[in-house]
């Protein structure tokens, strides 16, 4: 009996998710509480990481660097899975603002791809002595990831119509993912330079405590900063998108007075 | 089902025939880029030696990223693919007839042309079987590649240059097992594992490629 009107009310909130002054209004009310909340959250977990945790017995205060390294990686792969998926739907049910937010999230987790390879050479360094292996497979295929998140905005710069720009860098957004799990992998198939997974692993993590929850904080922290700039960026695209429409012309209207 | 495929393939194949210059154009690209490596490196034996097997598949992946951009593009220009996506027969099998043709005139006559490149690079005659074979493994995945970053990139002018940035993140498997197989064959030691691999790839490519290509195509033309 009650199976209906839920069913009914997930089916609403499916088509206002369609909606662009919905998500516009949406993401606005969300993003100060991730702003907020994540601030905190990489407030605590910085110094928890940076100061409260116990210097690790090989690799000294060398190896705290992981408290941004981890998250940065989990997020350039996690954003180019969450990119694939948004681009994904906007293919097939032509949702526009799963395009919009395919778009938002690209540069986001370029910059995370970037800041994970960056960090991983200045770790790299006091731990293996390099700045950077060519023959270690995690580090040239995370560099292949960020060729790929270029490569998509490139594409879609080259196109003049939206539309088709949002439909073609869908295609290649999907056919890219392929490359994720090969970095998950990469570890456990090609055992070079870079160590094996110490979170998501058989048996649990292979870290201690004191180290991993101010881990787990940061990468809470990390994910919840990605969403409040995820949330700012859409806002501007759905703006951007919808600039002729009369809504827009209403909250300019409002914003000058 | 098959007629499709066969039926674009010939006329592909016949059409390609006919313009043998461009047909030449990447192959002798392959034996420039191959030849012009000693120049920039070191016409040393032993380290030419080492470098061989990486010359070989670079200069591979960069003669098939040449062939690609006129894939679909002489066919759209002339109207002709808008009548392939009207026509009653699936599109991604009109595709795979396409990505057929073009692996018969890219990848095939690398197959060829690759054992000589690697005798002149000291490779030892042994390993030029297990060479062939991971390069008729390879190439299909790279033309199935290649049909993909054609297909994405047809309805723009200046498609050509931007290919090769949507096209090579995606060719690092390929490129790893490749050369893993000829450095194992140089040393005299199984190719299996890399074979196997390979040969996965392509089975996987061969059969997602041709939908996702159909798909670009039919999004960028219509």
């Amino acid at each position: 009996m009650s199976a209906a009107p839920i069913s009914r009310r997930l089916w609403r909130a499916f088509h206002q998710l369609g909606s662009p002054p919905y998500v516009y209004r949406l993401a606005g009310s969300v993003s100060p509480w991730l702003g907020v909340t994540s601030c905190v959250l990489l407030a605590v977990g910085a110094f928890w990481g940076l100061v409260l945790a116990p210097p690790d017995y090989l690799q000294g205060d060398s190896f705290r660097i992981i408290y941004i390294h981890v998250p940065s990686a989990y997020l350039s792969m996690g954003g180019y899975v969450l990119m694939a998926v948004a681009a994904a739907i906007g293919y097939i049910w032509r949702m526009k603002l799963a395009h919009g937010v395919a778009v938002c999230v690209a540069p986001l987790g370029a910059w995370f791809t970037a800041l994970a390879l960056v960090t991983g050479g200045i770790w790299g360094k006091p731990t293996w002595g390099t700045y950077w292996e060519w023959g270690d497979a995690r580090l040239m295929f995370e560099l292949l990831l960020l060729f790929l998140y270029i490569g998509y905005m490139v594409l879609r710069m080259s196109f003049d119509d939206r539309e088709k720009a949002d439909r073609v860098s869908a295609l290649l957004a999907v056919v890219g993912v392929v490359n994720v799990p090969i970095i998950h992998y990469s570890v456990e198939w090609w055992t070079t330079l870079h160590q094996g997974p110490t979170l998501i692993r058989e048996g649990g993590p292979s870290i201690t405590m004191d180290m991993l929850i101010p881990l787990l904080i940061m990468l809470a922290g990390f994910s919840l900063f990605f969403g409040w700039l995820l949330c700012k960026r859409l806002q501007g695209e759905i703006l951007r998108r919808e600039s002729r429409t009369r809504w827009v012309r209403n909250l300019a209207a409002e914003a000058a007075a | 089902m098959l007629d499709v495929v066969l039926h674009i393939l010939r006329r592909d194949l016949r059409l390609a025939f006919r313009r043998w210059s461009e047909l030449a154009t990447p192959l002798i690209f392959f034996v420039i880029i191959a030849s012009l490596f000693p120049l920039a490196a070191t016409p040393d034996e032993a380290q030419l030696r080492s470098i061989g097997a990486a010359v070989i598949w670079m200069s591979a992946l960069l003669s098939s990223l040449l062939a690609l951009d006129g894939l679909f593009r002489a066919d759209t220009e002339d109207g002709s693919m808008e009548q392939l996506i009207l026509a009653p027969a699936p599109l991604g099998l009109v595709v795979l007839g396409k990505i057929v043709a073009h692996w018969a005139v890219s990848g095939v006559p690398l197959l060829v042309l690759a054992p000589l490149v690697a005798m002149s690079f000291y490779l030892p005659l042994a390993a030029l079987p297990e060479l062939i074979a991971a390069l008729a493994l390879a190439t299909p995945t790279l033309s199935v590649l290649a049909a993909i970053g054609a297909a994405l990139t047809v309805s723009l002018r200046a498609g050509g240059t931007i290919i090769g940035l949507l096209i090579l993140p995606l060719t690092g498997p390929v490129l790893i097992f490749g050369t893993r197989a000829t450095e194992l064959a140089a040393l005299g030691e199984s190719v299996a594992g890399p074979l196997y691999l390979l040969a996965s790839l392509a089975v996987l490519a061969v059969s997602l490629g041709p939908p996702i290509t159909a798909a670009a195509v039919r999004t960028a033309l219509e």
